[in-house]
Parts: C-alpha cells; sequence; structure tokens
C-alpha cells in the first residue's frame, strides 16, 4: 500500500478545489469585503469621520446613519471602514515584518543545521517567545509613548520567530530530500538550494501562517488599541471604538456590538481562508475529508 | 473445514474496486504465501480478515475462521477474535509499538485485553511470550521501552504481543521487508518454529518470492485484486500455469546480459579511495566532557577502473551512505584521500571545483524524493550543468536532454512534463538521466532499484546494464541486496562496520565467500531456485 | 532524568538572564536619561539630578544592571517613584489578583478543549464534530475583550448575576474574590480553549492514524479502548506546548481583561505605570510576567520527559 503523495498538484487543479471548499469561499468572501471597504475607505465614506457632530450623538441605526452614531455624533459606518483600514495596515507591516525577517533566518538556520548560526537563531527564537507581543508593546509604549507604528513593531517582532521556526522545520524535511542533495552534487551552494529548492517547496506553508498570523495580528492590534498603546485619535480604529463604547455600555450598548463584529468577522474569514488553503494544498488532507 | 476460508471476497473502498473474487485456504499449522507487487492488494485482503479495513470500505464474500462466518460478527465479536484467535505482525516494526509505553505492558495488554487474568499473571505471561520470540528477561526485561530496541528486537516484541495467547491463525504482512537479510533470516526461522510448536496457521504477505518459496507450502499469487494462481508451492512453481507467475519468477531471478569483464583489463582508475575515515560527533555525556566520536567509515580503501561496475555491500548502518556521501564530497573527511583520475577530490568537504564534481554523478534510492515537484524534466535533468563552465546554447541543450532521455528510454517530448506524471520506474530512469546528462566517468547508484517492485527493478537493471556497455562510465552499485548486486557488478566489496571486510571478483566471492560475514550474508539470503530444491527434496524424503 | 534537569535548569537561568538585559537595555538604556524621561519636558535640572542621585544612575550602566539583578534575587524591586513605597510591596497586593486570574483561566480553558476536542477526534465527521470545529472557528475569531465586555453587558448589566468589575480583595471570603474572578477568567478562557480544542482534536487524528494505535486494534482493543490507551498520551505532546504558549497569552491577555472588569492586578499597576512614567514600576513588572512565561516553559519541558521516555534518554 506505498503509494506516496504527490504534493505538487497542477494550478487548474487548486482552483477546482478552491472552489469546491466551502470554507475557502466563505473565507475569500468576507475577506474581499473587508479589503474593498478599507480601500473605499481612502476614496469615499458615507460621512467624515473627522467631523464632530454632538447635536447628532448617539443616534439609533437608520436609513442616513446605517449603524447608528457614536457619542461625538460620528457615523459608526464610516468609521468601521476606516477601521478596517487601520487593522488591515498594521497586520499586513507586521506579518510582513515577520516574513521578510523570519524566513531568511530560518532557511538559514536550516542550511546550517547544528551550527553556531542554528543555535544562535533558535534561541534568539525562545527569548522573543518569552515576550508576548502586547508586553512588548507595554515596554515600547512606556519608553516611546504610544502610537500606531509601536503597535506595528510589537507585533512584527514577536511575527519574527513564528515564521523563523516554521521556516526552519519546513526546510529542515526538505534538506533531507534526496533532491536537494542531487542539487548539492550538481554543484550548487548552500544559498542556491535555499532559494532554488527549498524556499518554492515551503511557500504553501509560509502562505496558510501568513493568513493566520494576519488574523492575529488584526486581533492583537484591536487589543493594543483597546487599551491605549496602539492607534491614537484622531485616527478611528475597532479597538479604540470599543474602548470608547465601554464607558457608555449601560446607555449605548449597541456602541459595543458592531467594531466587535467588525473584528470577528475579519479575523473568522481570514482564519476560514487560512484552514481552506491548508487543505487545497494538502492533497492527503483533502482526500481524507 | 479449513482453518481459514476467503470466498469470492470483493472489496472497494469509496466506490474503487480494489478487491475481486479472492479465494483463500489455510489449513492449521500450515504456512500460506500471499505474493504480489504493491498495489495487488495483498494487505488489504490481510486487513479484512482482520476486519480492520479504512474507514469507507465495503466488502461482501464469506470470510470463515473454524467455520465461523465473520461477516456475521458484530465488531464487539471481533475485537473479542482480535489478538486472541488471530494475531498480526506488520511491516513497520520502527512505529509499530507504543512510544511511551513499556514492551511489557504492551504485551501484557493482549492477554489483559482477553482474559480475566490479574495483571501479575499478565505479566508472567507476557514474560513468556517475550522469551518465546528470542527476548530472554536478562537483556529485555519488561520495563525497557521501545527506543531502547533495534527493529529486529521490536518486530519480535510485535510478534509476542501477537502469539502471546497462542491464536489459530497469525497474519504477518511483510514481516522483514524493513529488515536487514540477517535480521530478515532469524525472524523468519522463529515465525516458522512458531508454527511448528503451536500448529498455528501463518498467512505471510510478501514482495520476495525467494522468501515464500523458503516458508510457505501453499502459495496464493495476487495482481490487481484478483488472485491469479495459486496452489501448493512446488507444483506452482514448476507449472507457473499464468503467465504473470512466469513474468514476476524472471523478474525475480532477472540476470541482465552483459558484455563480460569490465574493467579487467589492467586500466586506469576512475577513482581511488585510500584509507578514507569518516567520524561523526556523539552527543556529550556531560557538560564536561569531550564528545566523543562514533567512526562511521573507517580507513576504508577502494579502486573502481574505466567502464568497470563495483558493488558495495553491506547491512544498514554499516557505512555504507555515509561513504557515498563522502566520495561525493558532500561531507568532509576525517582521513584519507579520494582521488579522481588522480588528482585530489575530496579532503575538504564541500569546495572542490567544478571540474572535478562533473566526473562523479549519483542516482538516489527513492524515486519519489528525488525530484523538486516543481520543476519540468528539462530543468530537473539540466540541474548538472550547473557544473559546466559554459552553459550550452538552446539548441545544444535541447539536443543533449534528448539524447539523455532516450538513451534512458523516455521520449524527447517528456522533457516538458512534471515529475508528478510519471511513475517510479520512469522517476527512476530520469534521475539516471539526471546523472548522465554531463557523461561523468562514475555514477554511484546507491539502493538505486531497491524501492522499486520486481518486475520495473529488471528493468531498470537492463538499462543500467546495456548503458555500461555502451558509454564510458563506471558504476558504483552500493546495496544491501547481494542478489542485484550479484547481477550487475563485476567485483564487490562487503562492508561490515565501517570497514571493507572482504574484496574480490563478484562471482568468486558468491561461490567461495572468504570472509565469515559474507557466508553468513549469503546464508542468509533467500535463493528461490535454492529455497525450491530444498522443499521437493524434502517432499521426496517423506 | 537529573541530567535532563540540570540542563534544563542552567537553560532557564541563561534564559532569565538575556530576558533581564532585554528589559532592562529597552527601559533604562534606549530613552537615554530614564530620570528626566520620567520628570518629563518642564522639569528643572535641578529635580532631574535629585532624581538621578536617588535612583542611583549616575552610576555606570553594568554596574546598574548589576545592582538590579542582585535586587531582584534577593526581592529587591525598587522603591516606585511615583508611589513612594517599595515596588515588592505594590506587586505583591496586585500578584494574588493576576496569577489566581491567569490559573483559574488556564483551568477551565483545559477543562473545556480537553473533552470537547476528544470528542470531536472520537466521533470525526459527525454533526458533534462539525459542530464542535464550527464553535471553535468562531471562538479564535472573538477577541477576548469584546467578549468580555459581552459578558458583562448579558450577566452585569442585564441578568444581573454578577457585578460589572471591581475585586472586593481576598478578605472578603474565598467565593467572594472567585465570584468576581468568573466572568473574567471566561472571556480569557474561551477563545484559548477554542484553540486547545482544535489543537487536541487534530493532535488526536493524527495519532489515531498512526502505526501502533493499528498493532493495538490488532490486539483486540475496542477503537475506543486505543484512543484512550495509547493514542491520548502520545497526542498529549503537541497539546502540552500550546497549554505552555497559551499561559503566555493568557498572562498578556489578562493585562486587558483587568482593564475591562476593573481589577487591581498587575496590568492595571503597569498601565498605571506608563501613563505616570513610573519605569522602576513598569520594569519590574514586565520582568515579573517574563519569568512567569520562561518558568512556564520549564515546566512544560519537563513534563514532556515524564510523558515521553525517549526524552528522558536522549538528555542523559
Amino acid at each position: 500500500m506505498s503509494d506516496p503523495q504527490i504534493i505538487m498538484e497542477r494550478p487548474a487543479g487548486m482552483v477546482h478545489a478552491a472552489l469546491r471548499s466551502p470554507s475557502f469561499m466563505i473565507g475569500l468572501v468576507l475577506t474581499l469585503l473587508f479589503t474593498v471597504a478599507a480601500l473605499l475607505s481612502f476614496v469615499w465614506t458615507p460621512f467624515d469621520v473627522t467631523q464632530l457632530n454632538i447635536a447628532n450623538k448617539l443616534k439609533s441605526p437608520s436609513a442616513t446613519h446605517w449603524l447608528g452614531t457614536d457619542a461625538f455624533g460620528r457615523d459608526i459606518f464610516s468609521m468601521l471602514m476606516v477601521g478596517a483600514r487601520t487593522s488591515i495596515a498594521v497586520a499586513i507591516v507586521a506579518v510582513g515584518i515577520g516574513i521578510v525577517v523570519g524566513v531568511p533566518l530560518g532557511l538559514l538556520a536550516a542550511a546550517r543545521h547544528g551550527s553556531l548560526i542554528d543555535e544562535f537563531v533558535m534561541r534568539t527564537n525562545d527569548l522573543i517567545f518569552a515576550f508576548p507581543a502586547l508586553l512588548m508593546a507595554i515596554m515600547i509604549t512606556a519608553v516611546f509613548g504610544p502610537s500606531a507604528l509601536n503597535a506595528i513593531i510589537a507585533i512584527g517582532i514577536f511575527n519574527i520567530p513564528v515564521f523563523a521556526r516554521l521556516a526552519r522545520g519546513a526546510a529542515l524535511s526538505l534538506w533531507t530530500r534526496d533532491y536537494v542533495l542531487a542539487a548539492r552534487v550538481a554543484g550548487k551552494g548552500r544559498t542556491l538550494i535555499s532559494a532554488e529548492h527549498i524556499l518554492p517547496n515551503i511557500t504553501n506553508l509560509l502562505i496558510v501562517q501568513g493568513t493566520i498570523q494576519f488574523s492575529l495580528g488584526i486581533l492583537a492590534e484591536a487589543g493594543l488599541a483597546y487599551v491605549g498603546l496602539g492607534t491614537q485619535p484622531p485616527l478611528p480604529s475597532w479597538g479604540r471604538m470599543l474602548s470608547d463604547a465601554q464607558t457608555m455600555i449601560y446607555i449605548a450598548p449597541n456602541l459595543a456590538i458592531f467594531p466587535g463584529l467588525a473584528i470577528v468577522l475579519t479575523v473568522l474569514g481570514l482564519n476560514l481562508m487560512g484552514d481552506g488553503m491548508r487543505d487545497i494544498f494538502d492533497p492527503k488532507l483533502r482526500r481524507a475529508r | 473445514m479449513s482453518l481459514l476460508e476467503v470466498e469470492n471476497l470483493s472489496l472497494s473502498i469509496r466506490d474503487m474496486p480494489i478487491l475481486h473474487d479472492v479465494d483463500l485456504k489455510i489449513e492449521a499449522g500450515e504456512v500460506l504465501g500471499v505474493v504480489g507487487e504493491s498495489g495487488s492488494g495483498k494487505s488489504i485482503t490481510a486487513l479484512a480478515v482482520m476486519q480492520l479495513l479504512p474507514v469507507g470500505s465495503a466488502w461482501k464474500g464469506s470470510i470463515r475462521l473454524d467455520g465461523n462466518a465473520l461477516e456475521t460478527y458484530s465488531e464487539k465479536q471481533m475485537c473479542a477474535l482480535r489478538g486472541n484467535d488471530i494475531g498480526m505482525v506488520f511491516q513497520e516494526p520502527m512505529t509499530a509499538l507504543n512510544p511511551v509505553q513499556t514492551i511489557g505492558d504492551q504485551v501484557a495488554e493482549t492477554i489483559l485485553v482477553h482474559s480475566g487474568s490479574s495483571r501479575r499473571e499478565a505479566r508472567r505471561i507476557a514474560r513468556e511470550a517475550l522469551n518465546r520470540v528470542g527476548l530472554p528477561p536478562e537483556q529485555f526485561p519488561l520495563d525497557r521501552y521501545p527506543h531502547d530496541l533495534s527493529g529486529g528486537q521490536r518486530q519480535r516484541v510485535v510478534i509476542a504481543m501477537a502469539i502471546a495467547l497462542r491464536p489459530k491463525l497469525l497474519i504477518a504482512d511483510e514481516p522483514t521487508t524493513a529488515l536487514d537479510v540477517t535480521t530478515q533470516a532469524q525472524i523468519l526461522k522463529l515465525l516458522k518454529s512458531l508454527v511448528e510448536e503451536d500448529d498455528m496457521g501463518l498467512i505471510l504477505i510478501t514482495h520476495d518470492l525467494a522468501v515464500v518459496a523458503d516458508m510457505a507450502d501453499h502459495i496464493a499469487i495476487m495482481k490487481d485484486g484478483v488472485i491469479v494462481e495459486a496452489g501448493e508451492t512446488v507444483s506452482l512453481f514448476r507449472q507457473m500455469s499464468h503467465p504473470y507467475t512466469r513474468a514476476l519468477f524472471e523478474a525475480s531471478n532477472h540476470v541482465p546480459t552483459r558484455n563480460p569483464d569490465h574493467g579487467a583489463d589492467g586500466s586506469k582508475p576512475v577513482i581511488e579511495i585510500d584509507s578514507v575515515v569518516r567520524d561523526y560527533a556523539l552527543p556529550r555525556r556531560s557538560l564536561f566532557s569531550a564528545p566523543d566520536h562514533f567512526r562511521a567509515v573507517d580507513r576504508v580503501s577502494l579502486a573502481i577502473m574505466h567502464g568497470e561496475n563495483v558493488g558495495l555491500v553491506g547491512e544498514s548502518g554499516c557505512g555504507k551512505s555515509t561513504l557515498t556521501r563522502a566520495i561525493l564530497a558532500l561531507d568532509a573527511v576525517q582521513g584519507g584521500e579520494i582521488r579522481l583520475d588522480g588528482k585530489l577530490f575530496s579532503t575538504t568537504g564541500e569546495g572542490p571545483d567544478r571540474q572535478m564534481r562533473r566526473r562523479v554523478q549519483v542516482v538516489f534510492q527513492d524515486p519519489y524524493s528525488s525530484f523538486n515537484p516543481r520543476h519540468r524534466v528539462d530543468r530537473l535533468i539540466t540541474e548538472p550543468f550547473f557544473l559546466l563552465e559554459k552553459q550550452p546554447d538552446a539548441e545544444e541543450r535541447d539536443a543533449r536532454i534528448a539524447t539523455a532521455l532516450s538513451n534512458v528510454g523516455l521520449q524527447p517530448s517528456d522533457a516538458h512534463k512534471y515529475i508528478h506524471e510519471f511513475s517510479g520506474g520512469q522517476r527512476q530512469r530520469i534521475a539516471i538521466a539526471r546523472a548522465l546528462i554531463i557523461e561523468p566517468s562514475l555514477i554511484i547508484l546507491d539502493e538505486a532499484v531497491s524501492a522499486l517492485d520486481v518486475s520495473i527493478r529488471a528493468q531498470i537493471l537492463d538499462l543500467l546494464a546495456d548503458l555500461s556497455d555502451r558509454l564510458a562510465v563506471s558504476y558504483l552499485f552500493i546495496s544491501h541486496d547481494l542478489s542485484v548486486v550479484r547481477a550487475i557488478t563485476d567485483r564487490v566489496l562487503v562492508m561490515k562496520a565501517g570497514k571493507i571486510v572482504e574484496e574480490g571478483r563478484t562471482e568468486e566471492v558468491f561461490r567461495n565467500p572468504q570472509h565469515s560475514y559474507t557466508r553468513e550474508l549469503l546464508a542468509a539470503t533467500p535463493i528461490l531456485d535454492e529455497a525450491l530444491r530444498a522443499r521437493e527434496a524434502r517432499a521426496t524424503a517423506e | 532524568m537529573l541530567p535532563f534537569l540540570i540542563k534544563r535548569l542552567i537553560s532557564l537561568t541563561l534564559s532569565l538572564l538575556a530576558a533581564s538585559l532585554v528589559i532592562f537595555f529597552v527601559i533604562e538604556v534606549v530613552p537615554g536619561d530614564p530620570a528626566s524621561f520620567m520628570l518629563g519636558l518642564n522639569a528643572s535640572p535641578d529635580t532631574v539630578a535629585a532624581l538621578r542621585e536617588s535612583l542611583g544612575l549616575n552610576a555606570s550602566v553594568p554596574l546598574r544592571y548589576w545592582q538590579w539583578i542582585t535586587g531582584l534575587v534577593q526581592g529587591e524591586f525598587g522603591i516606585s517613584y511615583t508611589y513612594k513605597v517599595p515596588v515588592g510591596e505594590l506587586i505583591a497586593d496586585r500578584f494574588w489578583v493576576s496569577m489566581p486570574l491567569s490559573i483559574y483561566a488556564l483551568t477551565l480553558s483545559t477543562l473545556i478543549a480537553f473533552p470537547v476536542g476528544v470528542i470531536a477526534a472520537a466521533r470525526r465527521n459527525s454533526p458533534a464534530d462539525v459542530s464542535i470545529m464550527g464553535v471553535t472557528q468562531l471562538g479564535i475569531a472573538v477577541p477576548n475583550f469584546w467578549f468580555a465586555m459581552l459578558l458583562v453587558l448579558f450577566f452585569a448589566v442585564s441578568l444581573r448575576w454578577f457585578s460589572a468589575g471591581g475585586f472586593p480583595g481576598w478578605e472578603a471570603g474565598f467565593w467572594a474574590g472567585m465570584k468576581a474572578l468568573t466572568l473574567p477568567a471566561i472571556a480569557l478562557a474561551l477563545p484559548q480553549a477554542s484553540i486547545l480544542a482544535r489543537v487536541m482534536r487534530s493532535s488526536l487524528l493524527d495519532t489515531l492514524g498512526e502505526d501502533f494505535v493499528r498493532t493495538a486494534r490488532a490486539k483486540g482493543l475496542t477503537h475506543r479502548q486505543a484512543l484512550w490507551k495509547h493514542a491520548l498520551r502520545n497526542a498529549l505532546i503537541p497539546v502540552l506546548t500550546i497549554i505552555g504558549l497559551q499561559f503566555s497569552f493568557l498572562l498578556a491577555g489578562a493585562i486587558i481583561i483587568e482593564n475591562v472588569f476593573f481589577l487591581p492586578g498587575l496590568g492595571r499597576l503597569v498601565f498605571q505605570g506608563i501613563t505616570q512614567r513610573d519605569l522602576i514600576v513598569v520594569k519590574s513588572v514586565i520582568f515579573l510576567l517574563v519569568f512567569a512565561v520562561i518558568l512556564v516553559t520549564f515546566l512544560v519541558d519537563i513534563t514532556y520527559a515524564v510523558v515521553d521516555p525517549r526524552l528522558r534518554r536522549r538528555s542523559a
């Protein structure tokens, strides 16, 4: 019963599998929805989110204000659109930091497995793991003051060991493959092999993890903004909308609902998309379902 | 009434038909060999008898054990049967045991599940079972963990679990395929003696005709889910009424035709390996002691002449793979020299120049991990062009790809396909094409046919023989399989524990082995003809 | 086992040293002059000099680090600049809120996740499995502080079963204390339980596919027996890793949740420290939390060796 799995699937086969995966499709739709809202907010929002209008405060949802207004009379829907922009931007940059720094480190450690470089990369990773993103943010904020940039740095630093470990682990198993040995017999160096044979074959894994870290980044950004360590006024952010809502939870409980739902749906969409992709990339798993 | 009767067993998994009308029969005290290549359905047949089929399986037909129809058994009744009336041994001893439980507990569990005996009583029976399979209490107390044991020892533990309650039927699914030949011989002997002592039925599933010829009283040959031929061992092999049986028989004994005496004419050596030493650092015993070394290759010397085919045989762990890596200059050696055409090739590991590297290429064992799945065949086989000073232009490149592919029996148009479009045998041809494309003087074949089914293996051996006749290339053929080495090489070296213990012309070494280890290896290797003759002799004596 | 322990202990100490260096560097070296940073822009040079004197900032950087570390070993965290009391005292009070909260949440999360994950794996693709996977997918997506607000809205504002926040202190009795920590612990635990249950399920499914489970079935064990006796213990190894990681998430999460429920824990203390620019408080609390994370990693490593006999030998 030895029927080895074919790792590579034809691109056409993957598109078909994607269309047939409900979790991937739901995830994709949700993600696209929020991305479009974020992009649209650059050129158009139903109302100007910087314009305060106290007379219009705490309105219930209506035809004019689809999701109502906040304590300063700002349109909740418009704020959510701009908030999506903040969340997505912070998460993208933070994941980018993780990938750009972490993946090469992981590849390097795997290429020099067992060497001092490997040991150094791994121990540094362990050390960073001892500082959860929030502690990192607190430390940075204590010294530099709160800002969206701090949130990005804190989340980004925390993403580095995530990607470094993933890349190293996956690369290590590929380094034992015979095709890597064949490349070495063909005189290729470790860097070239990493670029030509290792990286392309771990991209699937990196994309899946990237989606998951993206969703974690959105959660972390919301958390930091909520406690006042992230995005600062006047730029709207989902986390801060929630912390504003909390003070009025007895008078206007609905203020606390919509930003939370926005976070949940975005994160859910990304996670569903990640799970769906994992199944699509791994035909063995797909068949087992 | 037979011990086990399988009639008209048809099975499908998720509507994919796997077995068609399989009939099997086995008496107590008898060994039934079920033979087939991969995908023939032999393992699934065994799992059907155990009723341990994969999810989504549906079967019809009848399976009767001692006259009881298993199709009428509930899952609970089957649980009472498994381990008690039927035992099973699997192929992969390294993963067949629970790593976090002691061997004593795992054997005792068989007893505890089936009888109301006390823990103490169960451990006593477990001890007895372990003694029976050749694991005495002094070296193998009950509280040892599987990770302390070798593959052969683990397989003995698995057998002990299966026979602890003296079942009527034992099913062994490729029980020795993952083991070395000397270990294989011991395990087979153990199984035989257990069959005799307990008057047990044994279904031995294997791909190896020589093993069944030696072990089995009756044989069933399977192909694509069908039993193509079945019968008493000697008469089946003498008659071979089905063409597939004949093909299988011929492939198993296949010796490719070759021009005699390659490299016997005292030509210059392609490669000289002179007292090469490879050490591995072991983990430190304590923080303060210097790390110990394990000497994997111990002052090995050998030379290969132009056009010569040299075999290197040895069991797992003897250092042959380490030596391969050293010869390919993938690892630094700790002593000695490797010279290519008289020029020093490797004293430092990764670094020798491209001019020299292109003279040695390699074909690996596993056709499924030998290729980057993202590249097309043309890119895969031209990877060694990296070693050329000047890259060939498009026209020359295409010409060389076409030559290399037709040399190994493939079409030039295959160059634009991806590797997943090829079968295992075809992939091994592509691997050979990759090795040939820069015209090396030496190709190392590292267990290059070990992962292939016998019929495919015969084809690849023919191809290799043909190439060595036509092209000026030498082989270093590394294998654990003595019959393959005998078929394809001019000269052979026997390696044990990092050292070459015997060396000589292949036929001479096989006919008249000098070193005791070589004799041991040869004695342990099952040979189809000899097994049949011995069986016939026994039959006439009775 | 003993060499293994010693090796882990050495690595624990090294991690602590490295972490303390990072904290010291970020908080005391990066800002340039911590004293003028703490006092703000409008402080007169004299006050800054006085503070620098009282904080011992005139000593060299290595010496200051040495003093900090030796102080920590003796339990001396220094004097809070704003509260004018030893930081040790401030921390001790709040520690007894944060620590019980984290442990409460971790226990809840584990108690929920284990059975749920096992049921989902044992009844793979059943309606139970599908709904568990759906609910946990949602649970992962919910930010814990928002979930906390919903809990307040529902249980405190509407049902009035719990108070919306605050902590009566353990003097008010064990049950009163636990009651005040219950909503926060649930808010922390449920998202983590979702993750843990999914890990438990997939790890168990992986292990159920292993050869030794098939061997156990061939011995006559039922599917359920094979799962409990063979698969489960092997499946625990990756689950332990996640529990270890979750502890640090819980600690960090607790900092936020304490703010939702106005709990006087370390999280509140550190935020007060930041607003008042009390670097001594911030530095000490962060070190304490990092210390807890590293300690838990150490404990998880030890547990591995208990679960897996292979590890005991490998490091011996």
